[in-house]
């Protein structure tokens, strides 16, 4: 048989129905739902006498407008609210199990996927958001889709789909002291820009991808958007089993034996053919902090805001230009000189247990500098919450002067209260520093979240590798 | 959804690469529960002065941009967020047509199940579109997807390629959840097979011990 890529092996097992010259329609698996890009589709489905065809397979979870304070008061804001209740009465009404905003297993839908088993190897799974790449680092093929196609989704459990180019991107050699799987990613998009992955799906492999513990796959994956890339896989191994046993929605005892053993056969054939291939040293990276305003714009802790000169496209240039102009950095600035007025460790990339307890070691004993208006640890999950606050971590932080959040997207995106001000400047773990992303008029620096715990105590970037971390 | 098979209009140019689509619908519009009215909000930021004054600035406040139906862009436009939001309010700014080099994947998917045709050009075409729009007072073009050609208020002619399902889904303005539900028996036979990928563990019998603080 010819070696198939971990994508074709998904891709292949999926096919509902296949025609020449035609896309293909492929079966989810899984379908994930939130309160932001849902009440459209059901009202679509409402409209069009259409029933929720799998409600067994689809879930649903109050995440992006959610207050990470005070959850037990009334909600003021009137749209919000407005969302909350129509996601509550259209899964209800058709029967999509909800973990609402008090539930304890609520946190941001990326989170929870992967925490309660929902996510596994194998798996087709979408979700009305892009940051569904999240999930491809199970070996799942994941990816973000339109309202329209939720509703598609919810009628017919199927997408009508074409199929993704391939592109390997090998990371080889081992990850130095210091560096985190954002800086990986970030990295990556670095060198790729923006819109290299558009029409691909990406397969990360080699070394230094191997070594990540599934957190650490799950922010590299996570950000395969931001790469342009609908999807980034990582193939499921021992690392992969071990994360998923004993989780709620994964099967048990024999079964699990049975599933464990099928998963680890998806991982890309030797010989297996790409579109394209990458091979990148990751012995090469050094700590990442984004200066523009998108995520290619992004350079070494080590380095200068770029001279809008150096950049020979015409566009290029222009885009650089308006880039710190927004950003209110001069050219030839030196990275570690930009003083922030915040701090923001949180989102889908960068709040998991892992991600907090590498920012929390790194801040023990010591104190946020008193320059910062603020520094927010918002866990991304209440499970993620829970855990931490079992290990001491709650307390870290809040001596350390941060404040200590409740579950959700928060100052990712600012749909709730957690904004970042116009012209102010944030060290963020979070993965879109586009103008106005966390508030309108701010200034997001994306980061590692050892980068903005060291931020957060100096009030400026400082390369981490000179505090003592061991960079898991 | 609304057939599309040609359209004429004024064109304007939008020059900025990786316009993406938290700059098209920011953020505070998203917690609307209809498709209706976005276009007020499209390029928000971008578009208004604080007070929701329009800024005299920007390329779609210019009058002579008034009444534009097709909007020109650079490369990557619509990368980013899912946000179907962001076609819903092109829509109903009133663009039917949108041009540029690429676009985001996901956004050029939404463009499909709306009724907007996006169109993909070499950079070189795109090039002389933004200088022609430039110089003519009122740049118009006629966009003919059944003979998938361009012309513009100059007589210039180009082509364009399009994938001929996608062509077929805007020409006929296709339902594609009743064209799917066609195939229903395939994917109940699907879902009674037991397929490998997947292993669906019951969820019903998972304990995910819910609290309805409520
Ligand atoms: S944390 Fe941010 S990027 Fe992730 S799902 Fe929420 S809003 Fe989107």
């Amino acid at each position: 048989m010819t070696p198939r890529t971990l994508f074709e092996k998904i891709w292949e097992s999926h096919l509902v129905h296949e025609e020449a010259g035609q896309p293909s329609l492929l079966y989810i698996d899984r379908h994930l739902i939130h309160e932001g890009t849902s009440p459209q589709a059901f009202a679509g489905l409402k409209e069009a006498g259409r029933k929720v065809r799998r409600p067994d397979l689809t879930f649903a979870v109050m995440d992006h407008s959610v207050p990470t304070v005070h959850r037990e008061l009334p909600i003021l804001d009137a749209d919000a609210m407005g969302q909350f209740e129509a996601l509550a009465r259209n899964c209800r009404e058709t029967g999509v199990r909800l973990f609402d905003m008090n539930s304890r297993n609520q946190g941001i839908v990326h989170v929870i996927g992967p925490e309660l088993g929902i996510t596994q190897p194998g798996q087709t799974i979408v979700c009305g958001d892009s940051h569904t790449s999240t999930h491809g680092a199970f070996g799942a093929l994941a990816f973000g889709i339109g309202t329209s196609e939720v509703e598609h989704v919810l009628a017919t459990q199927c997408l009508v789909q074409f199929k993704s180019q391939t592109m390997l991107i090998r990371m080889n050699g081992r990850r130095p002291r210091g560096i985190t799987a954002k800086d990986l990613v970030l990295y990556i998009i670095g060198r790729l820009g923006i819109a290299a992955g558009t029409g691909y799906v990406f397969e990360y492999a080699g070394e230094a991808i191997r070594g990540l513990s599934m957190e650490g796959r799950m922010t590299l994956c996570n950000m395969s958007i931001e790469g342009g890339a609908r999807a980034g896989m990582v193939a499921p191994d021992d690392t992969t089993v071990s994360y998923l046993e004993g989780r709620p929605f994964v099967p048990r005892g024999k079964d699990f034996q049975v599933a464990a053993d099928h998963w680890k056969s998806l991982a890309s054939d030797t010989g297996a053919r790409y579109d394209r291939e990458l091979d990148l040293d990751a012995t090469q990276v050094v700590p990442q902090v984004t200066w523009g305003t998108n995520p290619g714009m992004v350079t070494g802790v080590t380095n200068r805001v770029p001279d809008p000169g150096s950049f020979t496209e015409n566009g290029d240039r222009k885009a650089v230009e308006s880039a710190l102009e927004y950003m209110g950095l001069i050219p030839g600035t030196p990275i570690v000189d930009i003083p922030l007025d915040r701090v923001f460790i949180g989102s889908c990339t960068n709040s998991r247990l892992e991600d907090l307890r590498m920012a929390a070691r790194l801040v023990a004993g010591k104190h946020i500098s008193a320059h910062l208006k603020q520094a927010l640890v918002v866990p991304g999950s209440r499970v993620v919450k829970a855990q931490a606050e079992a290990e001491g971590l709650d307390r870290i932080f809040t001596d350390a002067g941060f404040e200590w959040r409740d579950a959700g997207c928060s100052m990712c995106i600012g749909m709730n209260d957690d904004r970042l001000p116009s012209g102010e400047r944030c060290a963020s773990t979070s993965n879109r520093n586009f103008e106005g992303r966390q508030g309108k008029g701010g200034r997001t620096h994306l980061v590692s979240p050892i980068m903005a715990a060291a931020a957060a105590l100096a009030g400026h970037f400082v390369d981490v590798r000179e505090m003592n971390v061991d960079g898991e | 959804m609304k057939p599309f098979s040609k359209h004429s209009g004024l064109l304007v140019p939008l020059d900025r690469v990786n316009v993406d689509t938290d700059q098209m619908v920011p953020k505070q519009f998203l917690k609307a529960l209809t498709r209706a009215g976005f276009g007020k909000n499209l390029f928000y930021d971008w578009r208004y002065l604080p007070g929701e004054i329009p800024n005299p600035e920007f390329v779609l406040n210019l009058p002579r941009y008034r009444g534009a139906s097709i909007l020109l862009a650079r490369h990557n436009f619509g990368c980013g967020s899912s946000r179907e939001h962001a076609v819903w309010a092109v829509m109903d700014y009133g663009f039917r047509v949108v041009i540029a080099p690429s676009f985001g994947d996901i956004f050029y998917n939404n463009c499909f199940k709306n009724g907007v045709l996006p169109i993909r050009l070499p950079e070189s075409e795109i090039d002389e579109m933004f200088r022609a729009a430039k110089e003519a007072g009122s740049y118009r073009l006629t966009v003919d997807l059944e003979s998938q050609s361009i012309t513009d208020s100059q007589g210039r002619s180009i082509g364009f390629e399009i994938d001929p399902s996608r062509r077929e889904v805007l020409l006929q303005g296709l339902d594609d959840i009743g064209v799917t539900l066609r195939h229903e028996e395939r994917i109940t036979q699907f879902e009674n097979r037991a397929h490998p990928s997947a292993p669906l563990y019951d969820p019903a019998s998972v304990d995910v011990r819910i609290t309805s603080g409520q």
